[in-house]
């Protein structure tokens, strides 16, 4: 297990790590390698830059139960990765881990080259850099749409009240709610509070947003409103790490589609790839169980 | 008939015990400011006891709010005053009905503050926490105020409770209100004073228990 706990330090010139980390991944799903961590860091993506997010070797385990048996996973800049996998694969975990919500057993997680596990991270910090939306929005029910993103705008940013404003007004826009501004949770739509929800986190100028299943408590009308702003999101440049049953979504915004099960990420590659010519059985079997449903 | 209104509501006596009752009133008063404030505030720490995830911190608090809720409130009041002397600590009424009441009171608003920060959901700690909030934070913006708002009419006729069982300071022979109307009986030899007094507790209550009405769900402990 030693291994994952090393390679922290991330050499600037190692060269190994100079190859297309896309590249590495599609070759080592190809062979059925299983995943090695701690070999092609530090991790240099085709536009020669850090990756937004890197798992590496990432463990987690619930007493007895091990939810994540090494994951390892990198993220370019402005792209989106797209999460699929059967119910209890470890989807929500990983992502959780991601900022820490969960705390990882093994394995490191980098944002923008940064480590952000281990002892001696500013929890607080890091988490304005990743943002994340959850299944059930989790809005703030005595705030208004404005309070619930100026809260920590405010407490964690120290910006001024009107300053707090302004920018919580264009989060708001840009998810086309600011309008809605002065409502509180329950006066808005499933649809409109998890627009809310990503404003609130898109309001930190987070460096990845991380989305576990944002549509799935959403009555199905209510669902195309919310992938528009992630549409937008992505156009505008946004890191996303995406779980979700939404393959259509998947097939037309994702760069890359990634199956995890049981703890692992057993494929990944394109969306046309994956969707369209699963290698592996346990992939071909969920996809054709999600497909007749 | 006219010995029952001579006897209970001899409006002569009444006024002339009105002075030593509104006396009364101005300690019961001063009692409730020391009582109440001091109650929220323990119960919020015995809240946030009982409630923290380290169990060594966890059940010393449990069995805390446990015992003093098991205690009647007399009796441990009585012990303060008139027991603790044994151990050579000498209160006066004032510090000892204080601290009697500061235990009791903590353990009941403790275990209401309890309810209601576990009626929010811990998504909302995940959530203020995803955006960098503390999580001090997070417990005085985003959980208290929920968490209050989910159990102020339990808060609210506590409060009620806690006013009344100001009464119980009497026993100490401290001057509060139902103690000065008691006096005023004896000296006077008619309970006139006393139905004044809980004509002036009916008045100041009344608004309070309606209030607690209003929200629907009453809770009388
Ligand atoms: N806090 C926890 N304590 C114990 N077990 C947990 C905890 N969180 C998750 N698990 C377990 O870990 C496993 C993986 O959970 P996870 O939520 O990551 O799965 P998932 O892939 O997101 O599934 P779903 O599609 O149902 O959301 C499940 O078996 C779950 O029961
Ligand atoms: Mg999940």
């Amino acid at each position: 297990m030693a291994t994952w706990r090393m390679g922290t330090s991330r050499p600037a010139d190692d060269t190994t790590s100079r190859s297309n980390p896309e590249l590495s991944h599609r070759v080592r799903s190809l062979v059925f390698l299983p995943a090695v961590s701690a070999v092609t860091r530090p991790a240099v993506s085709a536009n020669g830059l850090v990756p937004s997010l890197e798992i590496c070797g990432l463990h987690k385990s619930f007493g007895p139960l091990e939810v994540l048996k090494g994951v390892d996973l990198k993220v370019a800049h402005s792209e989106l990765v797209f999460v699929l996998g059967p119910s209890g694969s470890g989807k929500s975990t990983m992502l959780r881990c991601c900022n820490r919500l969960e705390e990882p057993d093994f394995g490191e997680i980098f944002i923008e080259g940064d480590l952000i596990t281990g002892r001696g991270v500013n929890l607080n910090a890091i988490r304005q850099r990743i943002g994340m939306v959850f299944q059930a929005f989790n809005l703030y029910p005595h705030l208004s749409a404005r309070k619930n993103v100026t809260l920590a705008l405010r407490k964690v940013r120290g910006m001024r009240w009107d300053e707090s404003n302004a920018h919580a007004m264009e989060a708001l826009d840009q998810v086309g709610l600011a309008d809605k501004a002065e409502s509180y949770p329950s006066e808005l739509s499933g649809g409109q509070q998890q627009r809310v929800a990503i404003a609130r986190a898109l309001a930190l100028e987070p460096q990845v947003m991380l989305f576990d299943e944002p549509t799935s408590a959403l009555d199905p009308e209510l669902v195309g409103d919310v992938l528009e702003v992630m549409r937008n999101m992505k156009a505008a440049g946004m890191t996303m790490l995406v779980v979700s049953h939404e393959m259509n979504f998947a097939r037309e915004a994702a760069d890359r589609v990634i199956f995890m099960d049981q703890g692992q990420i057993v494929e990944q590659g394109l969306p046309a790839e994956v969707f369209g010519f699963p290698r592996h059985e346990r992939t071909r079997a969920f996809l054709s169980r999600v497909k007749g449903m | 008939m006219d010995r029952i209104v001579d006897q209970f509501f001899n409006l002569e006596i009444m006024v002339a015990a009105w002075p030593t009752v509104l006396q009364g009133l101005g300690m019961t008063v001063l009692i409730c400011l020391a009582v109440i404030p001091m109650g929220l505030g323990g119960g919020l720490l015995a809240a946030l006891g009982s409630t923290a995830r380290r169990h060594w911190i966890r059940w010393p608090v449990v069995v805390f709010v446990d015992f003093f809720r098991a205690i009647p409130p007399l009796v441990l009041l009585i012990f303060v005053y008139a027991g603790l002397p044994f151990a050579g600590i000498r209160l006066s009424p004032f510090a000892a009905v204080v601290i009697a009441f500061f235990l009791n009171n903590s353990a009941y608003y403790g275990e209401i503050f309890r309810a209601g920060i576990q009626s929010v959901g811990f998504g909302q700690t995940e959530a203020a926490r995803s955006t960098g909030l503390s999580a001090i934070q997070t417990l005085t913006h985003v959980i208290l105020p929920q968490a209050v708002r989910n159990v102020l009419p339990d808060l609210l006729s506590n409060t009620i409770e806690v006013i009344k069982l100001t009464s119980l300071a009497s026993v100490v022979s401290l001057a509060e209100m139902l103690y000065s109307a008691d006096m005023a009986r004896s000296v006077t030899y008619n309970a006139s004073p006393i139905v004044l007094a809980a004509g002036v507790y009916l008045v100041l209550l009344w608004p309070l228990v309606r209030l607690v009405s209003r929200f629907g769900r009453g809770l009388a402990t």
